[in-house]
């Protein structure tokens, strides 16, 4: 196990050099830069832009920043923004719970409905149940997310008056915010309705963000479940007498999971993808909403270390699906 | 229903908090998060909203809702018979608010009125630097580094500037965001404990109101300052919501979840007028849309051929479909709001069958011509490229083929100033500080026709140019307003640009708001906002 885990390890590091050049050259590629930015329609003489560009130290040579970049990563400094001129570490830090919070309760959705539904679909397959489900799945996967989102708040909170249009907690609130969590942080300031606020709040960006990989995960589940479910020892199982109960829970469902395990791992990154989106849309403070701004501003710094951290997030994110993996599935552990 | 029950019953809980029975607060659904809280080294309006209008003043301001100069930190001000002396007289007894991280052991005085414009100007001004690579666009900008040549502390009250020519927009200069008094005791004792960047998290002002914290992304929030010099706020907090996408700003407007928005997007404001718990306030923007050929290249370095193109453009139409009719077409490149404003000048009718007349006596044919539309929207221009789109259909009937051109916004900004650049460009302007030469010497001088400068059509006449440089010498507003008046007609005589319109500002508001009013510069201020239950 420990070479697994090592080998696994071992994979990551060339990974994550990639990563740093990627994420580096990608906001360099974009047109446009941050000074050029920063004079608008007032326009910039050549000299004051050399100047500027000189003052954040762009004008060097782009492999010399680079090395520079690399020196400060890996003596643990992530750059500072150069807009707001906060350490990006620090920024990251503040804003992930947030996403984290966010993406948490998405995936919950998905797995809590989306294994189920599969699983029905696949033992009823070709059913009116199974056809709803997937077509339904199929277009929750085909669903534009702004748009999406958009119309759940004109809906939900426009017209019935349901839920709270955009943010983490009702304004009307204010408490220290230690964890980040809001969920935590309301419980622990006391205040009365508080806690009722912040899980209000979640609810539709929840179910926007879920929408993506509960289509995915009750997708793969009914096709893992099916070809499963046709198994010799399945067959064996029901021969053997076993309840239904018993032979789709215990024997078909778990090897039905090990798939599964894996797509809901890579959902990670599609949360990711999908926490921009949504976190813009309800102006929910977290490190999507954070990226885009400083991609539109050119902010250097901030995404190109950004960047580094999130794929370091579901990199590390991968790794554990892989070895949970290893762990329920012996023959990937051995091979 | 619910919902709005449930906000009650935490305002009211709120207003325990505050230990008070009538705590009033307010919720302002900003745009955007602020890039600081310093407002000297930045430029958006967004930031200036957040800190400049929130937390500090300056020494003159702009009286609400218009652009005349009123005292501000300084109670009065003398300015010497050649112009150069501008001698500030401040106000005895202004305090800066009292924090729970500084408590200042001073009035303000003539020292942080030195300090908030030396420090911008002056590279070895120790706090110059206070965060690496800090920069301060709009003292640049402004010219104030090469227009100031010394600032004296005459006593603890007074200070006396001195520049090296006369300059009269130099008085608006100091009301706008950037020219923010700022406290140099808590600059002094921030430097003092290592602790400089904490200058642009956790500002100390004179401003109406106090800091109290501000959660990335999410939220920031004031409370009343009770030391404030001018009239006291009449709500008790402030609090910005921020929410960048305009739909979800009129979303929560409606639900009762904030107060005021600004920018809603155009296509909502109908639906914001008809609820009847809100107002829609409407107000010309202090801007100018414009269409700006590169006159020196041909056949765009004849006059004529500028006007034949101008003539063959229907604005009126550009209005109805880009901006559903609100705004108004533009004839000169200065807004009507402004003082200076050429009434009497006539604009180029639109007349397709004189412009090609106009055309052929130029001895141009077969003209192919590039349109750059922007790829953002801008106050002045919610989407050029459909106006180009109405341009090109506009040309077309003339006999001149148009292509629609567009870059990346930074990318767009830079090339457009190059002297060689292939085609006329939309683009315009929001003013700064109300005065004419902010438009006119800005967009359209000598000074600023060559590469990276703001005249995008590259023109330069000596003669308007030359107006617009003794205009400046005056401190004489009658004067004044006769020479921009004049540089107005050679404007329109030469046509460099195809002046398209000025927007109209709206602000959609909950009716429980009363005092708001609407800023020309811009800028959004809350100061003098009360709010009834």
């Amino acid at each position: 196990m420990i070479k697994f885990i090592l080998g696994r390890l071992s994979y990551l590091i060339p990974t994550f050099i990639g990563i740093t050049i990627v994420a580096f050259g990608f906001v360099r590629i974009l047109p446009g830069d941050p000074v050029l930015l920063m004079a608008g329609e007032r326009g910039m003489t050549p000299e004051h832009y050399q100047d500027m560009m000189a003052r954040l130290g762009f004008d060097r040579p782009i492999w010399e920043q680079y090395l520079e970049y690399l020196w400060k990563l890996l003596h643990g400094d992530f750059g500072n923004s150069i807009v707001t001129k906060q350490p990006v570490l620090s920024d990251f830090l503040t804003l992930f719970p947030a996403t984290l919070e966010l993406a948490f309760c998405a995936i919950v959705i998905a797995v809590v409905i989306g294994v189920p539904i599969g699983v029905l679909a696949a033992l009823k397959r070709g059913s009116w149940f199974d056809q709803v489900t997937m077509t339904s799945a199929l277009v929750g996967y085909s669903m534009p997310i702004f748009w999406w989102g958009l119309l759940l708040i004109i809906f939900f909170s426009g017209v019935l008056g349901w839920t709270p249009v955009s943010g983490r907690v009702s304004l009307l609130y204010y408490f220290p915010t230690p964890t980040g969590f809001m969920l935590i942080d309301s419980l622990m300031s006391g205040q009365k309705g508080a806690f009722a606020s912040a899980a209000s709040h979640l609810i539709l960006p929840s179910i926007v963000l879920a929408t993506i990989p509960l289509a995915v995960i009750a997708r793969q589940t009914r096709s893992a479940m099916l070809e499963v479910l046709s198994e010799d020892y399945v067959r064996t199982a029901r021969a053997k007498g076993l309840t239904p109960r018993r032979v789709v829970g215990v024997h078909a469902l778990r090897n039905a999971m090990i798939p599964v395990i894996t797509t809901i791992g890579l959902q990670v990154g599609v949360l990711m993808a999908g926490a921009i989106l949504t976190e813009t849309i309800f102006s929910w403070p977290g490190i999507g909403k954070w990226m885009v701004d400083s991609i539109s501003r050119r902010d250097y710094p901030v995404v190109q270390s950004g960047l580094l951290l999130i794929a370091g997030i579901v990199m590390v994110v991968n790794l554990v699906v892989d070895l949970l993996y290893g762990l329920i599935n012996p023959r990937i552990r051995h091979s | 229903m619910k919902l709005r029950t449930s906000l009650l019953a935490a305002s009211a809980m709120m207003a325990m908090v505050a230990g008070g029975a009538s705590a009033k607060t307010l919720i302002y659904c900003s745009e955007g998060s602020p890039e600081g809280f310093d407002p000297a080294p930045y430029t958006s309006g967004t930031t200036f909203d957040a800190a400049a209008r929130t937390v500090y003043s300056r020494l003159v301001e702009f009286s609400p809702g218009t652009t005349s100069i009123v005292p501000g930190l300084a109670e009065s001000w003398t300015i010497s018979e050649d112009g150069l002396e501008y001698t500030f007289k401040l106000r005895a007894g202004v305090k800066f608010q009292t924090t729970d991280y500084f408590t200042p052991t001073r009035d303000l005085n003539a020292d942080d009125v030195i300090f908030s414009f030396d420090r911008q100007g002056n590279a070895d001004n120790p706090f110059n630097q206070y965060v690496a690579g800090i920069s301060y666009e709009y003292y640049t900008s402004m010219g104030l580094d090469t227009m100031i040549k010394s600032m004296e502390k005459v006593d603890d009250l007074t200070v006396k500037f001195t520049l090296n020519a006369p300059n009269a927009p130099f008085l608006a200069d100091l009301g706008m965001d950037f020219a923010s008094i700022v406290s140099k005791e808590y600059a002094d004792k921030l430097m003092a404990d290592g602790k400089g960047a904490d200058f642009n998290n956790q500002p100390i002002g004179t401003g109406p109101f106090v800091f109290v914290a501000y959660q990335k992304d999410a939220v920031i929030r004031y409370k009343a300052n009770p030391d404030y010099f001018g009239t006291k706020p009449m709500i008790d907090d402030l609090v910005f919501a921020i929410t960048t996408d305009a739909a979800v700003r009129a979303q929560k407007l409606k639900a009762g979840e904030c107060h005021v928005m600004p920018y809603p997007a155009p296509a909502d404001i109908e639906a914001l007028k008809s609820d009847p718990n809100l107002t829609v306030m409407e107000q010309a923007g202090l801007n100018v849309a414009y269409l700006a050929y590169n006159t020196l290249e041909k056949p765009f370095d004849d006059a004529r051929v500028r006007k034949a193109l101008n003539m063959a453009i229907d604005k009126q139409a550009i209005i109805d479909a880009v901006f559903q009719g609100t705004g108004m077409v533009a004839k000169n490149p200065i807004p009507p709001t402004m003082w200076g404003y050429n009434d009497a000048i006539m604009d180029d009718a639109y007349d397709p069958a004189a412009a090609k007349q106009m055309l052929a006596d130029a001895g141009v044919s077969d003209l192919h011509m590039n349109i750059w539309a922007m790829p953002v929207q801008r106050p002045y221009m919610p989407n050029a490229r459909r106006t180009a789109e109405l341009m090109q259909a506009d040309l077309a009937q003339i006999g001149v083929t148009a292509e629609i051109v567009s870059y990346e916004w930074g990318e767009y900004l830079k090339k457009s100033t190059e002297l060689d650049r292939d085609g006329a460009v939309i683009l315009g302007w929001t003013g700064d500080n109300g005065d004419p030469d902010n438009f006119l010497n800005v967009l359209l001088s000598c000074q600023a026709a060559g590469e990276g400068g703001a005249n995008r059509s590259h023109w330069c006449n000596e003669e308007f140019s030359d107006l617009l440089a003794k205009a400046a010498l005056s401190s004489d507003i009658a004067e004044r307003t006769r020479l921009y008046e004049q540089a107005q007609v050679i404007f329109k005589d030469q046509a460099p640009w195809l002046t398209i319109d000025h927007s109209t500002v709206f602000m959609p508001m909950s009716t429980k708001v009363t005092g708001y009013v609407m800023n020309p510069l811009g800028t959004h201020a809350f100061d003098m906002v009360d709010i009834t239950e």
